[in-house]
């Protein structure tokens, strides 16, 4: 049950976009039209679903203040924490790199599916992102760190999978014209954060 | 054959002559603040914004613009890592193999951003915790990334620190733009002093403004109100500079 919660809290609660503005820039630059917008929700998910676990075991075991106790007892005081940033953002860079190589010999469709938006992944904030709020929520246990990651890709999927397809009804509209693209996609976006917010109540 | 020849040696010849700006970068023979220098600082403040024409870094721009102090200490920590990541790839530019870039460019960036992580730590405590992962987020904010791929690796060590303060100094001008509409307006404060007057329990206590009966708009708190704040900063920038609009 807790880990339901976790789930829902993390799709829809504290949607990555709509609550933390995470990966705006890939969601303002490739949400023209569903198809590509879908390709690069399914590479986040997928990114996401395995970067936050490996780096939930890393922080338990090498960074945490303490973590290296399993080593000895003289390890225990040593503190490893201000070397976060630097270690996660190795990870992500290597994962991204080796789940594409991963994509291309195995699912050679997948891969042609994804295309460039894959390589594009090491820099989006919410992969990042989900690591550091990962690191910050303090989990338990390896299964939330698994469910965090899941739900939070999931979450970024819906967002722009929707502004997409907002965005695709919108060009036949008579927008102002200087607000025309990236204006009118920052309001409804704006508007639409609003709309998530009522899901901010809701308890499992 | 000859012609291969003269084709090498000409690049060759290329290539000393860029050893020698690399070497004597800052003291080109160009003025030090000279025409071109200047728009390197002006162009990203209206023309060529990095938030709302390049759409470059968005992500950590807008959920710490709830308050003005958090805004400005985002906006020089961006300042600092962009000037000194720009000037170290630039440095770096002819030894970095352009397959392993990205990784070295994340190195670099990430190395400065856990610097200024630290020294905010040390010095601003309260402020750090406010902006909490968002420090971290500068690695991967993407103008860090964007300057570094399309100015720096193709340009001398200055110039390329000019464009990553100018560059910078753009995105905190929207930052703090966005920062004060929302403060004022959200809770009727300025970098935390009440320039509206003081709100008390009764209108009998109060001061100001909200003596007359003035009411702050707590919808301006909420994180969604920031991106409607850039909408309309780009509403009006476009109507202003009309070689901007999008086609569609």
């Amino acid at each position: 049950m807790e880990l339901v919660n976790l789930f829902v809290r993390s799709i829809f609660i504290e949607n990555m976009i709509f609550a933390y503005f995470l990966g705006m820039c890939s969601y303002l630059a490739v949400s023209k039209t569903v198809k590509t917008a879908v390709g690069l929700g399914a590479a986040v998910i997928f990114v996401l679903a395995i970067t936050v676990p490996i780096n939930y075991l890393l922080d338990t075991y090498l960074l945490r203040p303490g973590a290296l106790s399993w080593l000895g007892a003289e390890y225990a005081s040593i503190d490893l924490s201000f070397l976060s940033f630097i270690m996660f953002i190795a990870v992500i860079a290597s994962m991204v790199q080796l789940v594409e190589m991963v994509v291309e010999k195995f699912a050679p469709a997948l891969y042609g599916a994804l295309g460039i938006f894959l390589p594009l992944i090491a820099v989006n904030c919410a992969i990042l992102g989900g690591s550091l709020f990962m690191q910050q929520k303090n989990f338990t246990g390896f299964s939330e760190a698994v469910t965090y990651g899941v739900g939070s890709g999931i979450g970024w999927f819906l967002a722009i999978l929707a502004i997409a397809a907002i965005r695709e009804k919108i060009a036949y509209s008579n927008v102002p014209a200087p607000l025309k693209g990236l204006g009118i996609t920052f309001i409804i976006t704006g508007l639409m954060a609003l709309g998530f917010m009522s899901f901010m109540g809701i308890k499992l | 054959m000859a012609k291969e020849k003269t084709y090498n040696s000409a690049k060759e010849e290329e290539k000393k002559k860029e050893m020698i700006l690399f070497l004597s970068d800052s003291e080109e023979k160009e003025h030090f603040l000279s025409k071109a220098n200047r728009k390197l600082l002006s162009d990203p403040l209206d023309d060529n914004n990095p938030i709302t024409v390049q759409v470059l870094g968005i992500c950590s721009a807008l959920a710490i613009t709830v308050q003005l102090e958090p805004a400005v200490v985002m906006a020089i920590a961006v300042m600092a890592v962009m000037a000194f990541s720009n000037m170290i790839i630039s440095m770096l530019r002819n030894m970095i193999p352009s397959r392993i870039r990205i990784i070295v460019q994340l190195v670099v960036v990430a190395s400065l951003v856990i610097l200024v992580d630290q020294i905010l730590k040390a010095y601003a405590y309260d402020v750090s915790k406010q902006l909490s992962v968002f420090i971290g987020l500068i690695i991967t904010n993407c103008i860090v990334m964007g300057r570094l791929e399309a100015f720096a690796l193709g340009n001398g060590v200055y110039k390329s620190f000019l464009d990553g303060i100018g560059n910078a100094a753009g995105y905190g001008l929207i930052l703090i733009i966005v920062a004060f509409f929302r403060e004022l307006l959200g809770s009727g404060k300025l970098f935390g002093f009440e320039v509206l007057g003081h709100q008390g329990a009764t209108l009998a206590d109060s001061t100001g403004l909200y003596a007359l009966g003035y009411e702050n708009n707590g919808l301006m708190l909420l994180s969604p109100m920031a991106l409607i704040v850039v909408g309309v900063i780009i509403w009006v920038q476009r109507s202003r500079n009309r070689k901007l609009i999008e086609e569609n």
